[in-house]
């Protein structure tokens, strides 16, 4: 049997922190342009579209991330389409993120007193301006503590797709801890890499809260 | 009664015929007629829930309405037709019990804001007509301060400014002083009043007796979706001709 050294422990784990760290990027950042778009949708008030995005949102919302990636791994390949980890993995956490950050930011959008609207609208500004220039840049400032936290659930979301084969740090903590049969330390070194990428954003979000709440 | 430059009687600058609107089964505006001819002032009186905000909304469309016509400046209001909001919005200013300025531009890009994106006048010009404006309004040094910088008072005349940037022929007033302190609501009504002077316009929702007796040409009782009572302000007040608005009229000394 092969020595493991704790040093090799933690080198193999930082190496794999590397791809939750990429797969949390690619779901954020998909997920958030995903969001806006299902946010501009539904802020256009057409009763189809309004219907599409709750029935997306309940959708996504109401079956676990787990199930999703399954579904997104196993149910592409039913379609014929080769579906590596990594892709199934990047779509599924996308999906996810996307329908909980447009929720999000509905929320902050839907906290702009109505008069902001409709004193926009008497300045004869039409519906992409009152966006542009009027609404969002004040949504914004709310949306920016809860979406920085709603990161953290991204990023300890995608320990789930080490269930798809997705080499990132919880799958490839699974594997040395086979190898050394010491799991205990080395899932107390897996979570605490995951600790130290959540907690600096979760105090970071904290502080925006605070920032942002005093300033106008 | 009118400015002498003002056109014929036959040309009314708003023309409300047969407005009904309802919220559900609670119909608010029970058919209304109105025509206002241009430079007129208008004040709009009544008990609350009697319709008068409704019927000023109804004017620049934030308010749907189920049938009648309504014209400004012989342009209708359709309502789901975006381009003809936006070419009767842009004749049609509206000033707001609680301002709605936006906070997080600065008094001078509020009032440059609209001009900019709808009329596409350029930096420049539009800022030195928002510093012309502001100076109106006796806020010029207010050009790069924050609305929540500014007194009640204050803010209500940035929103008249900024109102104007868009050179509107009607101006819409919706109880703009019963959100002020008392001791800050003479400075509102002064600005309303030289606008008056000079030729504007105006419909306003008002609580202001003693204003809206002095300011306007006429007043027009509302009182459950109806317009009750119309007529010139001597009249209206000195002589109110139904037991409602002797009612009303009463219920305010109290």
């Amino acid at each position: 049997m092969v020595d493991f050294s704790l040093w090799d422990i933690v080198r193999n784990l930082l190496l794999a922190a590397r791809w939750t760290v990429s797969l949390s990027l690619i779901a954020f950042i998909g997920g958030g342009l995903v969001g806006l778009l299902l946010l501009m949708l539904r802020l256009t008030k057409r009763p189809l579209a309004e219907a599409f995005v709750g029935a997306y949102v309940q959708l996504f919302q109401g079956v676990p991330l787990l199930v999703q990636l399954f579904l997104a791994y196993y149910g592409l390949g039913l379609f014929g389409i080769d579906t590596s980890a990594w892709f199934a993995a990047g779509m599924g956490l996308t999906l996810y993120t996307s329908a909980f950050l447009t929720e999000i930011w509905r929320g902050c959008v839907g906290a702009i007193p109505r008069g902001q609207w409709e004193a926009s609208q008497s300045l004869a500004l039409n519906f992409g301006e009152q966006l542009r220039y009027v609404i969002l840049p004040q949504a914004v400032r709310i949306a920016i503590p809860p979406t920085v936290g709603f990161l953290v659930q991204v990023i300890k979301g995608t320990a789930l797709a080490s269930v798809i084969g997705f080499m990132e740090l919880t799958k490839v903590g699974k594997t040395i801890a086979n190898a050394t049969l010491n799991p205990f330390l080395v899932f107390s070194c897996v979570a605490l890499i995951y600790f130290l990428l959540c907690f600096p954003i979760s105090r970071y979000a904290k502080s925006l809260e605070r920032k942002l709440h005093v300033a106008r | 009664m009118l400015p002498a430059e003002s056109a014929s009687p036959k040309a009314p600058i708003v023309h409300i015929q047969g407005l009904r609107k309802s919220y559900g089964a609670n119909e608010v505006l029970k058919g209304i007629d109105l025509q206002v001819q241009p430079g007129e002032v208008i004040a709009i009186i009544g008990k609350s829930g009697s319709g008068k905000s409704t019927l000023l909304r109804c004017i620049n469309g934030l308010e749907v309405f189920q049938s009648g016509s309504l014209t400004v400046d012989s342009k209708p209001l359709l309502h789901d037709n975006p381009a003809a909001m936006r070419e009767l919005r842009q004749h049609v200013g509206m000033i707001f019990q609680s301002f709605n300025l936006f906070p997080h531009l600065t008094v001078g890009k509020n009032v440059m804001l609209a001009p900019t994106l709808v009329k596409k006048k350029d930096a420049a010009a539009a800022a030195a007509q928002a510093r012309q404006l502001l100076e109106r309004v006796g806020l010029a040094e207010k050009f790069d301060a924050y609305a929540d910088q500014l007194s009640g008072g204050q803010q209500q005349r940035v929103a008249i400014a900024r109102a104007l940037a868009m050179e509107p022929a009607v101006l819409l007033c919706d109880e703009i002083t019963s959100a002020l302190d008392p001791e800050l609501v003479g400075e509102v009504l002064r600005v309303v009043e030289s606008l008056a002077e000079e030729g504007m316009t105006l419909l306003m929702v008002t609580h202001e007796m003693s204003f809206a007796r002095k300011v306007s040409d006429r007043v027009i009782f509302m009182h459950q979706g109806r317009v009750h009572e119309i007529g010139p302000p001597g009249e209206l007040f000195g002589n109110p001709q139904t037991p409602e608005l002797r009612q009303f009229l009463s219920s305010l000394h109290d």
